[in-house]
Order: structure tokens, then C-alpha cells, then sequence
């Protein structure tokens, strides 16, 4: 009788919603064991598990496995992990590093520009056929000398600020902490970064404490000609207030690739053309995802040898 | 300095119009009813001529001005000024190189980030309602891509400088190499063309440059390259480009400029690979600003016998 091959590859849960599948799942099965459901028996038993998107990991999730000692996100944010109870639990928490880092800050800066220049609007323009008759298109802003505030200097702000320094733009920031190998001048507050810039970058983390960080108040502060870019989550924009400042002209522009209540969007602002709307794809490239893939890999192999994690979540 | 006549050829800014018209006397061609007609009537007063990118002196204007002193553009690029015909007959010809500069390369970057990541095509997603029914599909990265520029003057090292913050390798073809410079360099355009992922024009426009870019150069960037083109339409063999690009043998195109504007080719307007500007490389307030004061000062730098502030010839 053939003996069978005895199988080395740690048990790792892929935890997904219906709707959301972790990107090249199949080069996970090579490493790892992978089953998916809570009510399965091996859950009992399993160490780690990949949180897919959006997927929330809450107490009800983690009183299902016992055993669970880390939390392997597949995105920047983990506004949907309960951080605390993890914590408390002695749970570790892993996000995706660096591998989006590059797409995002190439998507603000791209959104930006699209604001300023006017990018899509004048496309739309010259597709429907209006320049010969309309003759010239009204004029953009220049990007060059423009001060821009960073909400949130992690990996991605951080990528924000190397892009736009190369266009000429001034950059200073806010974090919840003052970062000592920072060049660029800090802000303790949002509202004293608004008042100084002509241009608020939002990529920080969704907490408790970032909810609505963007609000009326900032709003004001940022002026007439201000611009704001979320490339964060809806929710650290007070929504409703940013509508109210687009429609009313109170604010120049708005570059936005997350709302609050996703896929639903402001019917008021497809009408305006300083504001550019994007389907939540700033990560959304095949690069993204093997980079991905790669931190994962890397997560769970050095969890699983006792080494240091490649990018344990901390909040900035 | 009001007896002097000045020309405008076509509205181009309404600032520098209202300037001229107070310090000159400011005949507009673009309201005269039989142009040959208006020219002849107003030519022994005629001392200066203001065009742009769309309009300059050429060799039949020039003849029909005989008191013409200076011309001065509303831009960088002369293509379509006859400049030949300028030295001959001693006519001074300015333009507005460094002011336009950093717009210009900012739309560049803003054009390969359009394409690549799909950001009108996005956000006409977003606007029809699509989103709801389903996510948009993926794109591609830009960071990391090569970019390959045609002519590495001002524009060009302002390109490059752009695409190094998004680690972008760089190399170039220009007419020769430059030494002081630690891009790659290709001794001819197909050869860039196939070593770089996306390729921006930003050479001037002259009877060597015309159709720079042509089928032999984009099937060699190819299915997956980008072609940007911040230049002149001419550079680029227009109807290859819609066939390269409906046939799928070139991946993708961001164009400000076309060969016969404002006509833009309707083929294009179905592809989601492609991102249509009217023309707006120097289309900021801030710029066009600066541009018109250059106009004004070069041109009142001539009249008071002073040197010319951005004199080409």
C-alpha cells in the first residue's frame, strides 16, 4: 500500500463575505491549507486567518476560533477588524504593508490633477464634440506652488508627498503623531493644516477618532479654492457637508474614490465639473494584487516560524 | 504708443486683448469679415503681430505687412511662424518658453495617469449609474512604468523629473545625445519606442519632425504602450493612430494636440484607452497670466528700443 505524503502546510482560515474572493487564492495553496467557513471543525484549531476585503472580523468571529493568534488583513485599512478586541485577546493583526502603497499615492496625485487640469471634464467636452464649437476650454489651475496638506503620513501619504514635491507643491502634514524623520512641517490638528493649504490629501486610517475628521469646520478653513482628495474611506468626510460646499461653491474641487455609503454616490455632484468620482479603485491594479499576494505569504510564513511579521498594523 | 498697430490673429486671452487694446491699436483679424481685405486696409499701420499655437505669421502675411517690426507669440512652440522669413526680412520673433514649462509637463503626467488608471473612463462609471450594477475593472500601475520622451529640452527634463518621483526609468531620443545627463539614450525613435512603455512627444515641431511619430513607431510601443502627446499634432501620423489604435496595436493614447484642431477624429471618441484634451498644456490662470505679460513686455520692450525679454529671432 502506497503510504500517503504527509502534509506539512500549516491550516490557514480564508475569511470572505459571499461577494469577495482573495485575488490569486491558488497561489496560497502551495504554502498553505486553506478552508473557509467558521462552522467547519478545523476552526477550532486554526492559528491564523486572511481577512478578504471588507470581511469584518468581530467578537462573534473570533469567539468561533478559540485558537486564533493572528489576523492577516488584505487591505490598508481595518476600519472592519475589531483592533481592540483583537488586542485584548492577544490576536496580532497584519495589513497589506506596502504593497498598495504606490497604486493609492499615484491615484491622489492622479485625482489631483484631474481637479486642477480639469482632465475628465475636458475629455467629456472634446467627446461630445463641443470644441469647434465652443471654441476654448475654460482655463485649470496650476499644480505647481500649491500647498498641499497630508492627512495621515503612513506609507501612502508618505508616497503622496515624494510625487508632489517633484511638481513643485509645498508639503506639510497631520498625523496623530508628530513623525521625527519627516521633513515636511506638521500640524496637531486637521483645521490648523486646512487653514494652511490649498490642498487636503486624505489618507489615513477610518478609527473612532478619524471618523468625519474632514468636517464643516475643516471645510471652511480649507476656502473657496480649496481641493480635497479622499483616496482614504467615505467616512473620514462628513459627506453631507462636503456636497453642501460643492454645490453652493464653497470649496473649488473635490477629487473622491471613496463615499460613505459605496456604491451609492451624491446625485448632486455628477452635475458639477470640479468634482472627479472614482469607483473605489485606487488599489484596483494586477501589481496591487501580486504585491498582495506576496505580503500574505510573507505575513503567515513568518508568523508560522516564530519570526517578526512583515507589516503588523499600526496606527499612525 | 498708440498709433502703433498691432495685429491679433485669433482670440486667444481676454486679459492680454483688453492690454493691448489699451496701450495699442488693437486690430482683431478674427472679427474682419473679408480677412485679405482688412489686412490691406490696415497694413501701413501694422507694426506688430500677436498669434499662438493655432495662428502665426506666415510668409504670406508677412508680405501683405510691410511695416511689420515683431512678432510676437502667445506660446513656445513658432511652427507656425516663418521664421526663415523673419530673419530675411528682419522681423524680431518672440515666444513664452519657461513660464509654460511646469504646466505643460504636469499635463503630460496627468495624461499618462488618466490612461493608465483610467480615470475619465472611471468616472464616467461612476456618473451613468454603472457602480451600482458592478465594480470597474482593473487597471495598470504607473509607478515603475518606462518613460521614453522625444526631445529632452525644458518640457522634457520637466517630464522626466515627474516620472522619477513615481520611480520611473528614463530614457530619450533627441537629435543628439546630451552628455550631461544620466538618462538612456536611443539613436532613433523606433528604438525608444520599443524600450519604453510610454511615450511622450515633447520635441518642437519642424519639417524633420513632422510624423515623428509613425506606424513603424507604434507598432514598436505597442499593445501595451501609451502614446502621449504633448507637442504638436503634426508629430504624430494621425490616421495611423486611429487605425493603431481601433486595430488594438497600440495600447493607449493621451493627446492635447491633433493635426487639424479643433477636429479630433470621431473613432476616437468610442475608445475607453484614450483621454481627449482640448489642447490646454498651458491652460492655467496662473500661466496664461504670465504668458500674456510676456507678450506685453516683449513687445513694449521693442517699442522703447530696449532688449527683447524672450527674443528667438
Amino acid at each position: 500500500m502506497a503510504t500517503e505524503v504527509e502534509d506539512h502546510r500549516p491550516l490557514v482560515l480564508v475569511h470572505h463575505l459571499a461577494s469577495f474572493k482573495l485575488p490569486l487564492q491558488d497561489r496560497l495553496i502551495t504554502h498553505f491549507r486553506l478552508f473557509d467557513s467558521l462552522a467547519s471543525p478545523e476552526a477550532s484549531s486554526v492559528l491564523a486567518l486572511i481577512c478578504v476585503g471588507p470581511t469584518p472580523v468581530t467578537v462573534d468571529t473570533l469567539d468561533h476560533l478559540p485558537s486564533l493568534r493572528l489576523v492577516v488583513g488584505s487591505s490598508a485599512g481595518l476600519d472592519h477588524v475589531d483592533l481592540v478586541e483583537c488586542r485584548r485577546r492577544g490576536i496580532a493583526v497584519t495589513n497589506s504593508g506596502d504593497a498598495y502603497s504606490e497604486n493609492v499615492a499615484d491615484y491622489a496625485v492622479a485625482l489631483l490633477l484631474d481637479v486642477l487640469r480639469r482632465l475628465s471634464a475636458a475629455d467629456r467636452f472634446v467627446r461630445s464634440g463641443l470644441w469647434p464649437q465652443q471654441g476654448e476650454y475654460p482655463l485649470g489651475c496650476k499644480l505647481g506652488g500649491k500647498r498641499v496638506g497630508i492627512v495621515g503620513l503612513g506609507s501612502i501619504g508618505y508616497e503622496v508627498a515624494k510625487r508632489l514635491v517633484a511638481f513643485g507643491c509645498t508639503v506639510a502634514y497631520n498625523s496623530r503623531n508628530k513623525k521625527p524623520s519627516a521633513l515636511y512641517p506638521y500640524y496637531a490638528n486637521v483645521h490648523d493644516l486646512a487653514v494652511n493649504s490649498d490642498v487636503l490629501i486624505v489618507c489615513c486610517a477610518l478609527t473612532n477618532e478619524t471618523h468625519h475628521i474632514i468636517n464643516k469646520d475643516v471645510l471652511t478653513a480649507l476656502g473657496r479654492e480649496g481641493v480635497i482628495i479622499n483616496v482614504g474611506r467615505g467616512a473620514l468626510v462628513d459627506e453631507k457637508e462636503l456636497v453642501q460646499f460643492l454645490v453652493q461653491g464653497e470649496i473649488g474641487g473635490a477629487g473622491l474614490d471613496v463615499f460613505e455609503n459605496e456604491p451609492n454616490v451624491p446625485k448632486e455632484l455628477f452635475a458639477l465639473d470640479n468634482v472627479v468620482l472614482s469607483p473605489h479603485l485606487a488599489v484596483s491594479t494586477p501589481e496591487s494584487f501580486e504585491a498582495l499576494n506576496e505580503v500574505i505569504i510573507a505575513n503567515l510564513k513568518a508568523f508560522f516560524s516564530n519570526k517578526p511579521l512583515l507589516s503588523p498594523f499600526q496606527q499612525e | 504708443m498708440e498709433s502703433i498697430g498691432v495685429l491679433m490673429l485669433i482670440p486667444m486671452n481676454t486679459y492680454l486683448e483688453q492690454e493691448l487694446q489699451k496701450r495699442y491699436n488693437l486690430f482683431k483679424l478674427w472679427t474682419a469679415p473679408q480677412k485679405p481685405q482688412f489686412i490691406k486696409e490696415h497694413a501701413n499701420s501694422i507694426r506688430a503681430v500677436v498669434g499662438n499655437a493655432g495662428a502665426g505669421a506666415d510668409a504670406e502675411l508677412i508680405e501683405a505687412l510691410p511695416r511689420l517690426e515683431i512678432v510676437s507669440s502667445f506660446s513656445v512652440g513658432v511652427d507656425k511662424i516663418d521664421l526663415a522669413k523673419c530673419r530675411e526680412k528682419g522681423i524680431r520673433v518672440t515666444n513664452t518658453p519657461d513660464v509654460l514649462t511646469e504646466d505643460v509637463a504636469d499635463l503630460a503626467i496627468g495624461l499618462m495617469l488618466a490612461v493608465l488608471r483610467r480615470l475619465c473612463e472611471s468616472d464616467r462609471y461612476v456618473r451613468s449609474g454603472k457602480w451600482k450594477k458592478g465594480d470597474y475593472k482593473l487597471t495598470t500601475k504607473f509607478s515603475g512604468k518606462t518613460v521614453g520622451i522625444i526631445g529632452l529640452g525644458r518640457i522634457g527634463m520637466a517630464v522626466a523629473k515627474r516620472a522619477e518621483a513615481f520611480n520611473c526609468p528614463i530614457c530619450y531620443y533627441s537629435r543628439t545625445e546630451k552628455s550631461d545627463t544620466k538618462y538612456k539614450y536611443y539613436p532613433s525613435v523606433v528604438e525608444l519606442a520599443s524600450n519604453c512603455q510610454i511615450l511622450v512627444v515633447a520635441c518642437p515641431l519642424t519639417e524633420e519632425t513632422q510624423h515623428i511619430v509613425n506606424r513603424e513607431v507604434m507598432n514598436a510601443l505597442g499593445p501595451k504602450g501609451v502614446l502621449i502627446n504633448i507637442g504638436r499634432g503634426p508629430h504624430v501620423d494621425e490616421p495611423e493612430l486611429v487605425s493603431a489604435l481601433v486595430e488594438g496595436r497600440l495600447g493607449g493614447a493621451g493627446l492635447d494636440v491633433y493635426e487639424h484642431e479643433p477636429e479630433v477624429p470621431e473613432e476616437l471618441f468610442g475608445l475607453e484607452n484614450v483621454v481627449l484634451l482640448p489642447h490646454v498644456g498651458s491652460g492655467t490662470v496662473e500661466t496664461r497670466k504670465v504668458m500674456a505679460d510676456l507678450v506685453l513686455g516683449n513687445l513694449e520692450a521693442h517699442f522703447l528700443n530696449k532688449p527683447l525679454l524672450t527674443p528667438l529671432v
